[in-house]
């Protein structure tokens, strides 16, 4: 069967196109045109998308037919399209991480994650949209304008990364790169149906990612399936001399992982933990029904499911809020207007330093100022010990929380968010009820363990996609791909294939 | 819960080398007010005894052998440069004028 049709290639899963491409039925330039083409026919209402590189992704594409039509074995997702995140620099092409301050720059350098998307083949299409200096759950903040939710555009993408996450739902891409400091990877994944996993801190490494939290930090793969997001996983793991926080270990089996947890029997016997601190009150009902129904899925498929309690996450979203803004007030300082980026003001007669702070009172946006300020308030003498020592403490607790709860269950599992998608504009002057979009995610980071969202239906009440949220231990990434593609396999046949089949048609100019 | 005024944005502001303006300073004092007293939650939390994390992994020293390796030209490395000159930076006044 050959499927060349540009309106069937880009509903694709990212593994069938590279099956459909190494069988000869379709070549990696028609794959590249079908999304560039998706991409100008609907990205001028999603705005995933900060800058689309047709010609290069064109070229490259190129290339990798002359290379596989000369005999040359490439790698398994060889041809296949993706999206990148605007935080992760990109060598010759445009890099602004949603930032005024970033308008136009272009590193002169990949960071390892684009280097070893190009080494394996991959073709990128452009960088993707999202919260400025991925400092959001909306991606309200970027500078650039909101990305729209293709279930339905009047409604966020989740943030930071809603740009890689609507570009997989409106079919502009079959993968994409997220990075996740708190949740920006899972929580747009929950919100727009699709996978999205933040792998163990230090299993991807973080040279040229711009860094907003380093000791938080973590890329990762996103996708509509459980084995496209495996695939990718693998693609951009493993040690990297150029970071000194990567872990020299082999990359977890997620690929087997995913095939083995769709698989009779795959998740039979594993010992699953429900959070019991993450639920209740402030959790949308449909939510609470549809992470309900899908403990139930596990429970049936024979998963040993229990109830665990983890008393110190209630002091994640207030620790983070101290960790996450003190590292970024000292990491944003590099954005100076001396070497790169914007210079406001630079007139002869003002100085650097008021060079420096109209250039970083204009560049950066609310949430940045917001936030470096919390830093510098949080890190100053009188306020350091209460504020982020008192946060680091806190971490410690969850990381044993974690410990404790890992010696019972082999994954830990909640809603991904306690909400479906809000509307655009709904929480932009409330940043504390932004911020607890993120309830779920957070401790995930600020332990360092791996942890992924898998979609798991619709809310009842709104008819949007709801995230199920999988913890596993560190360096036991295998294991969410495993719980996520059991569900999977058991809710697709409801569905009609991955739950982005019923994302909602987008409007086509004619 | 702790006051914040405008006064201490500005002076916060100063210290992070970010130009607001009075509007902003207005509107940031009260939302750092209502963030910070959210955050305060994490002094509730008794942990005399609780060694602090700051990073997720054991961090140990790091080392490669020292070997030369291609750097990036200076031409690459000023091609973003908001301004330049005879093959630098090219930065405003960094010390005062005479005093």
């Amino acid at each position: 069967m050959s499927v060349t049709a540009p309106s069937e290639l880009i509903r694709l899963t990212a593994s069938d196109l590279a099956a459909a491409m190494q069988r000869g039925e379709v070549s990696a330039v028609e794959v590249a045109r079908a999304h560039l083409q998706r991409i100008a026919e609907v990205d001028g209402g999603v705005n995933a998308f900060l800058h689309v590189e047709a010609d290069r992704a064109v070229a490259a594409a190129a290339v990798l037919d002359q290379r596989r039509a000369a005999g040359e074995e490439l790698g398994p997702l060889a041809g296949v399209p993706v999206a990148v995140k605007d935080v992760l620099t990109t060598r010759g092409m445009p890099t602004t991480c949603g930032s005024r301050i970033l308008a136009g720059w272009v590193p002169p350098y990949d960071a390892t994650v684009v280097s070893r998307l190009h080494a394996a083949g991959l073709v990128v299409l452009g960088k993707t949209n999202m919260d400025e200096f991925a400092m959001g759950s909306s991606t309200e903040n970027s500078a650039f304008g909101p990305t729209r939710n293709p279930w339905d555009t009047t409604r966020i993408p989740g943030g930071s990364g809603g740009g890689s996450a609507a570009a997989l739902a409106a079919f502009e891409s079959p993968l994409a790169i997220g990075t996740d400091t708190g949740g920006s990877i899972r929580q747009p994944a929950a919100v727009t149906g699709t996978v999205g996993v933040k792998p163990t801190y230090g299993g991807v490494s973080r040279y040229g990612l711009v860094a907003f939290s380093s000791s938080l930090d973590q890329a990762g793969p996103a996708a509509r399936t459980v084995l496209d997001a495996a695939l990718l996983h693998t693609v951009i793991a493993g040690h990297d001399p150029r970071d000194a926080t990567s872990i020299d270990a082999p990359i977890p089996d997620v690929v087997g992982a995913a095939r083995a947890g769709a698989a009779a029997d795959g998740i039979r016997g594993m010992r699953v933990g429900v959070v019991r601190e993450l639920g209740g009150q402030g959790y949308q009902a449909g939510v609470q029904a549809r992470f309900g129904a899908a403990v139930e899925v596990l429970a049936g498929l024979g998963a040993h499911v229990l109830e665990v309690s983890c008393p110190s996450f209630g002091y994640a979203l207030p620790a983070y809020y101290l960790i996450a803004p003190s590292e970024c007030s000292s990491n944003l300082a590099r954005f100076d207007g001396m070497r790169y980026g914007l210079r406001v003001g630079d007139d002869g007669s003002r100085s650097a330093e008021e060079v420096m702070a109209l250039t970083r009172g204009q560049g950066f946006g609310a949430e940045v100022k917001r936030r470096i300020m919390i830093g510098t308030y949080a890190l100053s003498s009188g306020y350091y010990e209460a504020y982020y020592g008192q946060a680091q403490k806190v971490r410690t607790l969850i990381s044993r929380d974690f410990h404790a709860a890992f010696g019972q269950v082999d994954v830990l599992v909640s809603p991904t968010t306690p909400t479906t998608a809000f509307p655009i504009g709904e929480r932009v002057d409330d940043p504390l009820a932004m911020y607890k979009a993120d309830l779920c995610t957070i401790p995930a980071n600020l332990a360092g363990i791996a942890a992924g969202s898998f979609p798991c239906g619709l809310a009842e009440e709104d008819g949007l996609p709801v995230g199920f949220h999988v913890m596993a231990p560190a360096l036991a990434d295998d294991r969410l791909y495993r719980v996520g593609a059991a569900l999977e396999a058991a809710l697709a046949s409801s569905w009609g294939g991955p739950l982005t089949a019923l994302v909602p048609d987008l409007e086509v100019p004619a | 819960m702790t006051a914040i005024t405008p006064d201490e944005v500005a002076h916060l502001a100063r210290l992070a080398r970010l130009q607001l303006s009075e509007d902003e300073q207005r509107r940031f004092a009260g939302q750092l007010e209502v963030i910070l007293g959210a955050v305060a939650a994490v002094a509730d939390v008794a942990a005399a005894d609780v060694p602090p994390t700051s990073h997720p992994l054991p961090l140990t020293n790091v080392t490669r052998p020292d070997e030369v390796a291609r750097c990036l030209p200076v031409d690459e490395a000023l091609a973003s440069a908001p301004s330049r000159e005879d093959g630098r930076f090219r930065v405003p006044r960094i010390l005062e004028e005479e005093a």
